[in-house]
């Protein structure tokens, strides 16, 4: 049965671009520094400074925005949104507002495992902003204050707001894991939520379906949540509380009671809790800044950032799919690893020509490996030639995929080549022609079992088998069965 | 009227600014008037006029991304009503962010 309602959800994303300095001057980002060590008079907002944009930010929001299908303007300005806080020294936060530097795009969203169809999420805006300082409430017994850190405060930020698309938490939950991806890509952010560096506020309500048509319930907007797990936890958590709310008291949205409310996730608990009334955006006075100049967006520069994109997730999901034959979920995982795995598994399997079988591999001995260590693939020990030259030995059938996962672990360990790692193993490359002199004898040896595969018992080669590996431990067990069923055929 | 009293009064809250009931009066009057005088420039015909972003006819003023040295601590704290050896205190903030 279909629930009687459709989940609205759309996600507002901050995400700290990866500059060197802050936004409007000169201080560093650099996190975990000692509180108040990276500030200067324009951040902390001092009378008489002024702000001066940081280049390097704007393009790598436009990289950003032009990677999200974004209509870019020929020109955007600064704007102050005002209110109060103690994290916030100058009493607004610069922002964009009217003529954001993006909008109007989409990030194409879909489940390797297809529990929902694959779809375009509409992406109304990304702007910068700068960020504010951090508030940390004292915890010292007595104390009662609250203490101000303003290394933060002036660290840029780019805020995309997604359109309320998505349809439920794990499509949410999707659009996440795919837009931290393409940043990572794009070489824009490092996205660790722990730092802060990623934020998600979530805006959820239901169109509970009625006699009269669709009817929405009140929005709340969810915060506080430290992990994408945790975001899909708090919007199911919520579409159940506003399904429940709704048949309790059957408020709409806008209607006295129904107004957008503000909801904090309780990781504990694992429940939300009333946080505030939504100010209406006008209570935020946004003007704009008469201390920035607008910046100018021309077409070159934007297709210039266009064309130094580089081949993106979902393009590069495709190729390996189409271009190397392996499964949409096969090239998630890959894919998700970063660039550099993408790049040495394609090395892997140009070199040894099965796709396939390199990504079982590279899925089995290198990942597993890394995740192990926890490392990334700069600190994988065989290089990809080697790696390729293994797969190529066990491809060709003269090694048996136990015995290559042997002498991967030697090279592994020891640092070796695939030569190397054979000879301490003792293996021995095993090649046709002494296969097929080892076989000729072995069923001149056993006039039986030939009589017993000629009368039509495949199976009682299986006995040879075990008598070819006992003359030479490194005959590939198929190629025995094959070559002995050849022979006994053409007898 | 340019501006009621109601507004006037939910303006002052988020100025963070407490007007007592004369001052309310006072403020009503005197904000509608400089309205009612900003108001005059609707009388202007902007139909073929490009919308301004900035008084100055300069666009692009960018820096590049380099570190500059920031204030030393004591410094930045100097001015502080209250603090501590590494930070600024305020009153308890609770829960609203």
């Amino acid at each position: 049965m279909t629930e009687p309602y459709v989940i609205l959800i759309g996600l507002e994303v901050h995400v700290q671009l990866l500059t060197r300095s802050k936004l409007f001057c000169g201080c560093s980002t650099r996190f975990g520094a000692p509180p108040n060590t990276q500030t200067c008079p324009v951040c902390i907002g001092m009378p008489g400074s002024l702000p001066v944009i940081n280049r390097q930010a704007v393009q790598l929001a436009l990289r950003t925005a032009v990677a999200l299908n974004c209509t870019i303007p020929r020109s955007t300005k600064w704007d102050r949104k005002q209110y109060f806080y103690p994290d916030l020294p100058k009493g607004y936060q610069i922002s964009q507002y009217d003529l954001p530097l993006s909008h109007c795009g989409w990030l194409e969203i879909s489940d390797p495992k297809g529990a929902f169809a694959s779809k375009r999420v509409g992406i109304t805006r990304a702007h910068l902003e700068e960020d504010a300082g951090k508030s940390m409430h004292d915890e010292a017994v007595g104390r009662a204050d609250s203490r101000i850190d303003l290394n933060r405060a002036g660290t840029p930020l780019l805020e995309i707001v997604s359109e309320p698309d998505l349809r439920s938490p794990a499509e949410a939950k999707c659009y996440l894991t795919e837009l931290k991806l393409l940043l990572g890509y794009l070489g824009v952010s490092d996205c660790n939520m722990q730092e802060g560096s990623l934020r998600v506020d979530a805006n959820i309500n239901l169109h509970v379906g009625t006699a009269d048509g669709p009817v929405p319930t009140p929005i709340v907007e969810v915060k506080n949540m430290n992990s994408f797990r945790a975001v899909e936890r708090a919007l199911s958590y919520e579409a159940e509380r506003q399904w429940r709310l709704w048949q309790e008291l059957g408020v709409r949205l806008g209607e006295p009671g129904g107004h957008k409310t503000t909801r904090g996730w309780d990781e504990g608990r694992q429940a939300t809790y009333e946080q505030r009334a939504k100010e209406e955006s006008s209570d935020y006075r946004y003007f704009p800044d008469p201390d920035l100049l607008p910046v100018v967006l021309p077409e070159e520069t934007v297709e210039s950032v266009r064309a130094s994109l580089g081949e993106l997730p979902a393009a590069l999901r495709a190729r390996l799919e189409t271009g190397y034959g392996i499964t949409p979920y096969d090239a998630d995982v890959l894919v998700n690893q970063g660039r550099a795995l993408v790049d040495y598994y394609l090395a892997v399997a140009d070199a040894c020509g099965d796709g396939k079988t390199a990504c079982n591999w590279i899925q089995q001995g290198v990942l597993r490996w890394l995740n192990d260590r926890q490392t990334t693939i700069d600190a994988y020990p065989v290089p990809a030639t080697e790696f390729a030259a293994l797969l190529k030995a066990v491809l060709a059938g003269e090694l048996t995929t136990s015995r290559g996962r042997e002498v991967l672990a030697e090279m592994i360990d020891h640092g070796e080549t695939v030569e190397q790692a054979m000879k301490r193993l003792g293996i021995e490359r095993v090649d046709e022609a002494e296969l097929e002199t080892l076989c000729r004898r072995l069923l001149e040896a056993n006039p039986k079992i030939v009589a017993q595969v000629q009368a039509g018992k495949e199976k009682a080669v299986g006995s040879l088998i075990g008598q070819a590996k006992k003359h030479n431990p490194n005959a590939d067990p198929g190629r025995v069965k094959d070559i002995c069923l050849k022979l006994i055929a053409g007898m | 009227m340019a501006i009621t009293r109601d507004e006037v009064e939910k303006v002052s809250l988020l100025a963070r600014l407490l007007l007592k009931e004369p001052e309310l009066e006072q403020m009503t009057g005197q904000l509608g008037a400089v309205l009612e005088y900003i108001a005059l420039l609707d009388e202007v015909d902007t139909a073929n006029v490009e919308p301004m972003a900035h008084p100055l006819d300069v666009v692009d003023a960018f820096r590049d991304d380099e570190v500059q040295p920031s204030l030393d601590r004591e410094r930045a704290l100097a001015n502080a009503p209250n603090r501590d050896d590494e930070c600024y205190r305020v009153p308890a903030v609770l829960g609203v962010t």
